[in-house]
């Protein structure tokens, strides 16, 4: 094979920080190698290798003091990002932690993707758990690689370790202003012994000279030429190319097919019948027939021309209206209770007043632009397969018990993602390559439709959720329950029917409410169709339906919604889950002593989202706000909307304030621009996202019918304001998104007397 | 039949079926990977290319349309990544995933041919068939007004 090598997603800040607005000086690098990617030596970082080992402990092969760093002879530091980047920033933010705790020149660090190995830890890119749950993981990786270059500096100099400082890409010696550029140094400091966990020590925060602030896009140059890779762009000699036609119902199967037109069509090589799924779902793919083309127009205009028959399966008879109405019912009767305080059907009985509600919310599918697509060739040593996967570690463990292999038999390369929010931890796709490559005994490029993809997502969880609120003479909240139905994502995985704790520790668990009696209940909904995390997952409908609610108590009231959130959430405190009714907390996989639920922070970004909004002045004529806050993933988001009346009925965004309170953060510019898309997201999903199923098939096909915001509906401003604080990081990829449906329901009632309590809002009104 | 159709600048002679849509063309057979297939029904514009300097959604485009023709892709729109738009679009970190970019400034550059200082209003017309579902709609605004040297208000 002449293929070129795997050099996929290797590049350097030198781009960016050249383009810049301020901040970075290129000094005496400017214009040498470092901007031509060929010229860079290649460093083979496959951790696992154990040539690469033999040669690492080679003389002369630099620094190595783990599987993420290595340092050259040639002063280029390479950095592996083991996550992957779906725009996130995950690439322009992990590296840059490390290379501030190593000291490092960024003009100097070279950014490697890593493939899937467990040798690099966890590498699931979800649940907005990279900086928050690598955050002194990495910098030890960067401390060791210091420690490693002093030690060699003061055996050299004969100093004192103590008397030697990393910065700025080198090594100094400050009283005999002696200097050791990394690179001169990196041979002996490979020689040196690696620090053991326990004897790195961190530098102080203040130390870190990027940190928190606002760094270039790292892929920003390859993606506005075009030459970013991409999950479909990896060309490999031989390759084919293969399309599948897959049960219309999930658990269908195929019955009878004719391959004869399609194999007709110009360019078709071969029709394959793929494995029939199985319960449990789980990350399986779901059967059909592929469709293998020497070209993607060929496998495309082949697979349109199967004649397939298919067995439907059991749940051929998921309708979605007839599924709303089992939601709404099962919200009438009491669940499994999951949280609960005090005595509510007591206070409820003794309440002057009710208020109640019910919400829905319906499917949604991810759509990222790039559709699901993955490269597999499987050849005698194994599979090797190219992909835009969150999850490359389990891509590799299905595709090895796919095809028979050991998981050494497999190497997983991560491509740039065309955008991910969940769907792409999921790795049918990536078994469904690795089988037809199998087949074909060729390189094979398996590329899901738009079509695909919005009909054999693992949807977003449909929901129903119903409020209900005791309030006594006083008009004070003195009850609050709080019951959930919808089928949970468990259910891909196994038979479960009941919302789990992870899905409801997910607003409804965790939300501070300062009110003497609460209870919330999950009921039950069983499946029909694969059920997956989508961006912000349960908070999402979750936070709909309380911080909708929160408003609507106001509105009863006759109170300022600001007041009436700030009333619910009580004074500034730190919430135990005894407060909050619940025997423990799941706290998104970290402790509640460095992550309380802490009010404070809510009402901090209350307090500044309101003052940004002049929340004062909420209700002009023709325009109204709308607020909301919530705790996700450990951070705390605040949201305003603000809608207006436009030309005719119709009623537009034209502007959102969003504050975050996310801990540490690392690249600013990053988490801006990921407040911004949220808001953006979360407002698409609220105008227009529905994914509904009739007769056990989704009923949409493209972005004809499944409708996402387009740029005159986007907002004419977004205001993002990030709050600084020095407390542990948090995420930032998906806390922006809860709080921007309620905020946006909150301001039309505003507006127009009408409350939406159905998502998504085109349907009851001119959006 | 064969197409003949100058793309970045070079001629090419096509032996394909005149159906296949241009992206696949330029895709599968030239190696041009910056151009994306995002929908395959022009809804999305992430295929956008130009055709003699029109914008067109090359999903749709057969690629016979292109017969005689310069196409224009994304790796052919500056030399060396310094269109007005390309610059714009990395002072303002416009890009998330960045999938649908390389769409989204081929269609704000035929704006810009046509209309070089462009209202919002004519912004958000010539752009509403290219989805970003990161949600950048605001700085590819604001970078295209940057790139035409419009102010914001």
């Amino acid at each position: 094979m002449s293929d070129p090598p795997v050099r996929v997603l290797r590049r350097s800040f030198l781009a960016g920080l050249g383009l810049a607005a301020g901040g970075f000086a290129l000094g005496a690098f400017e214009g040498d190698a470092f901007a031509d990617d060929r010229k860079i030596p290649q460093v083979d970082i496959k951790p696992s290798d154990p040539a690469t080992a033999a040669k690492t402990a080679a003389k002369g092969a630099g620094l190595r003091p783990n599987v993420f760093v290595h340092i050259g002879a040639d002063d280029v530091v390479t950095i592996v990002c083991a996550r992957s980047e779906m725009g996130q920033g995950v690439r322009s933010s992990l590296p840059v932690l490390v290379a501030d705790e190593m000291g490092a020149d960024l003009v100097r660090v070279k950014v490697a993707q890593g493939d899937g190995d467990k040798a690099y830890g966890d590498q699931n890119t979800d649940g907005s758990h990279s900086v928050r749950g690598m955050f002194e993981d990495l910098r030890r990786v960067g401390a060791a690689a210091r420690i490693m270059l002093v030690a060699a500096a003061a055996k050299r100099w004969k100093v004192a370790v103590a008397s030697c400082t990393a910065h700025d890409g080198a090594v100094f010696h400050d009283a005999t202003q002696r200097t050791l550029r990394f690179g001169e140094l990196a041979d002996e400091a490979g020689a040196q012994p690696t620090p053991k966990k326990e004897d790195i020590k961190l530098r102080p925060l203040s130390e870190l000279k990027h940190l928190g602030t606002e760094l270039p896009l790292l892929d920003g140059p390859d993606i506005v030429a075009g030459r970013a890779v991409f999950g479909a762009d990896v060309k490999l000699q031989g390759m084919l190319t293969a399309v599948v036609a897959r049960p219309p119902v999930v658990g269908g199967k195929v019955l009878r097919h004719d391959p004869a037109k399609a194999l007709a069509v110009n360019g078709v090589k071969r029709v394959i019948v793929l494995p029939e799924a199985k319960r449990p779902f789980a990350f399986k793919p779901v059967g059909g027939v592929a469709v293998v083309a020497d070209n993607t127009w060929a496998a495309m205009r082949g697979r349109a021309a199967l004649d397939i028959t298919w067995e439907p399966g059991d749940n051929a008879t998921y309708d979605s209206r007839a599924y709303r109405e089992g939601l709404l019912t099962a919200v009438k009767s009491p669940g499994k209770t999951a949280r609960s305080l005090g005595d509510v059907d007591a206070a409820l009985a003794g309440a002057k007043t009710r208020v109640e509600a019910v919400y829905y919310a319906p499917h949604l599918a991810h759509a990222s632009m790039e559709p699901p697509v993955a490269i597999a060739r499987v050849d005698g040593n194994g599979c090797e397969v190219w992909t835009s996967t969150q999850n490359p570690q389990a891509a590799k463990t299905e595709v090895a018990k796919a095809l028979g292999l050991d998981e050494s038999q497999v190497t997983i390369h991560v491509t740039l993602l065309g955008g991910g929010f969940g769907r792409k931890s999921k790795p049918d796709y990536v078994v469904e390559a690795a089988l037809v490559s199998k087949e074909m005994g060729a390189p094979v490029r398996l590329q899901w439709t738009r079509e695909d993809d919005i009909q054999h997502d693992y949807y977003h969880s449909v929901s129903a959720q119903r409020l209900v609120a005791g309030l006594d003479d006083a008009g004070k909240v003195v009850a609050w329950r709080h019951r959930i139905a919808f089928p949970t994502i468990s259910s891909t995985f196994t038979d479960a029917k009941e919302p789990s704790e992870n899905e409801l520790q997910q607003g409804v668990l965790d939300t501070p409410l300062a009110v003497p009696n609460v209870r919330a209940e999950g009921c039950e909904a069983i499946a029909h169709t694969r059920i997956g995390w989508l961006r912000s997952v349960a908070n999402v409908y979750h936070a709909f339906a309380i911080q909708s609610f929160v408003d609507e108590l106001a509105h009863a009231r006759g109170v300022d919604p600001l007041a009436m959130q700030r009333e619910i959430l009580g004074p500034a405190r730190i919430w135990k889950p005894a407060d909050l009714g619940v025997p423990k907390l799941p706290n998104y996989g970290q402790s509640l002593d460095e992550h309380p639920v802490d009010t404070a922070r809510h009402h901090r970004v209350l307090d500044r989202v309101t003052e940004l909004s002049k929340w004062s002045d909420r209700n002009t004529a023709g325009r109204s706000l709308g607020l909301a806050v919530h705790r996700s993933f450990l951070s705390y988001v605040a949201v305003v909307i603000s809608v207006v009346k436009g030309k005719g009925e119709k009623i537009a965004v034209d502007e959102a304030w969003i504050v975050a309170d996310a801990g540490t953060i690392v690249n600013l510019e990053r988490v801006r621009s990921q407040l911004e898309g949220a808001v953006l997201f979360g407002l698409s999903h609220a105008l227009y996202g529905e994914i509904s199923m009739k007769d056990g098939a989704t009923e949409q096909s493209n972005f004809r019918d499944y409708r996402l915001m387009r740029i005159a509906e986007a907002p004419r401003k977004v205001h993002v304001e990030v709050v600084k604080s020095e407390g542990p990081p948090g995420g930032i990829g998906e806390p922006g998104v809860p709080p921007v449906a309620p905020a946006l329901a909150n301001a039309l009632f505003a507006l127009t007397g009408q409350r939406v309590r159905d998502l998504p809002i085109v349907r009851s009104l001119s959006v | 039949m064969s197409i003949r159709l100058r793309v970045n600048g070079t001629e090419h002679t096509l032996d394909v079926d005149p159906e296949m849509p241009l992206l696949w063309a330029v895709r599968d057979v030239l190696g041009l990977t910056g151009t994306k297939y995002g929908c395959g029904q022009a809804l999305c514009g992430a295929c956008s290319i130009h055709i003699d300097g029109e914008v067109v959604r090359a999903c749709v485009t057969p690629v016979r349309r292109a017969d005689g023709k310069a196409v224009t892709t994304i790796e052919g729109l500056s030399a060396d990544g310094s269109h007005p738009l390309q610059k714009a679009w990395l002072e303002l970190s416009v890009p998330q995933c960045g999938f649908c970019q390389a769409g989204q400034i081929m269609t704000a550059a035929a704006l810009l041919a046509k209309r070089p200082k462009p209202t919002e209003q004519e912004i958000d017309e010539s752009m509403g068939g290219n989805i970003c579902r990161c949600g950048t709609y605001i700085r590819i605004r604001a970078a295209i007004k940057k790139a035409a040297g419009v102010s914001e208000e």
